[in-house]
């Protein structure tokens, strides 16, 4: 544990939505530390007042991202050793989403347009109903399949360049939700969901520069599923067009 | 700043835009290495229908599809939007068509 004599050179954002800058701690450093810890220990030992938000610590609940140096990261599941810099760790606000204070940045938009691309569950049967059997090997199910881990951390939100250029682009976790119901056998809202993405805001601003799949922290592709909202609207638009 | 309308106008004269580049290159490369004058081509391009539609619907889906480009731009780069960045869209559009057609009458119908 000889690591345990050094120090690390932590820049963390202090502030709120209308300003703010970073400022310098030296927090012991560890051979097992992740980003989360580093804050935490900010948190516990130097400045009480420092805000961020967490829950599970486990990579489950899509609480604490943030940017660290630069790069939107899970910061439970962020290893110091994999983000440090000549010493230095710069941790800020996630990109893209309006600062409450310090660390902590305003949900709000990201799940309002969560909602906005129809990211919720239109039922095809009532209670009364038999439940509806699916067949796990289905193509639609297996296209499903591929974004239902998503756990709205917001990551692939801050790493996208087209929401920082369009504040009203949905963004690409909300639309893969939307490409994840629309293959979903059990959703009976495919024609409202490929009009919620189709609009101003929509699933064609996406300019597949790939940010969002790079920095998923859990591999998911919202690129891929933006690419199949683009053909299913594209196959609706000259389906009406008849 | 993209509808399915717009994006589909864009990919459309994408589609249209492609064998008309590679017949332009092939009638430019053809022309130089034939060595003919510019006299020689005007004779074979004015009044001549196919040349005039060949370029005619080039012009058109080039105003069309590099408005739209311009359109995403100004509004990512420059956060224009509403009115302001529908006619910007619009003048790009009609600027485009204009000079496109300027010369697609001159070496076609003239």
């Amino acid at each position: 544990m000889s690591s345990d004599l050094a120090e690390l050179e932590v820049s963390v954002w202090r502030g709120d939505a209308v300003s703010g800058r970073y400022e310098d701690f030296r927090v012991p450093a560890h051979d097992n530390q992740t980003i989360l810890d580093v804050v935490s220990w900010i948190q516990q030992h130097l400045d009480p007042t420092l805000s961020y938000r967490y829950a599970c610590r486990v990579g489950m609940c899509g609480s604490c991202a943030m940017m660290v140096n630069g790069v939107p990261r899970w910061t439970c599941r962020t290893h110091v050793k994999v983000a440090l810099q000549d010493n230095r760790i710069s941790i800020g606000p996630l990109r893209n989403l309006p600062v409450i204070k310090d660390l902590a940045t305003d949900m709000d938009p990201f799940f309002d347009k969560w909602v906005a691309a129809e990211g919720r569950h239109h039922p095809s049967r009532t209670r009364d109903e038999p439940i509806e059997q699916i067949d796990p090997e289905d193509a639609a199910r297996l296209e499903a399949n591929k974004g239902i881990e998503c756990i709205n951390c917001s990551v692939c939100y801050a790493a996208c360049d087209t929401v920082a250029g369009n504040a009203d682009y949905l963004g690409p976790a909300a639309l893969q939700r939307a490409w994840t119901l629309y293959n979903d056998a059990k959703d009976d809202g495919r024609q409202a969901i490929l009009d919620a993405v189709s609009g101003t805001g929509g699933c064609h601003n996406c300019h597949s520069q790939g940010s969002c799949s790079h920095y998923c922290p859990n591999d998911l592709n919202p690129m891929a599923a933006i690419a199949g909202l683009k053909r299913a609207t594209a196959r609706s638009f000259f389906k009406r067009s008849k | 700043m993209l509808t399915v309308r717009l994006y589909m106008l864009q990919r459309i004269t994408a589609v249209l835009m492609a064998p008309l580049v590679l017949g332009h290159l092939a009638v430019m490369i053809y022309a130089v290495q034939g060595g003919l004058s510019a006299a020689e081509i005007l004779g074979r391009t004015q009044g001549s229908v196919a040349w005039f539609l060949f370029y005619g619907s080039f012009v058109v889906a080039v105003s069309i599809h590099a408005a739209i480009g311009l359109r995403v731009v100004i509004h990512e780069v420059l956060g224009l939007k509403g009115m302001l960045l529908e006619l910007l869209t619009w003048t790009a559009a009609l600027a485009l068509f204009a000079l496109g057609a300027r010369a697609v009458i001159a070496v076609t119908l003239s």
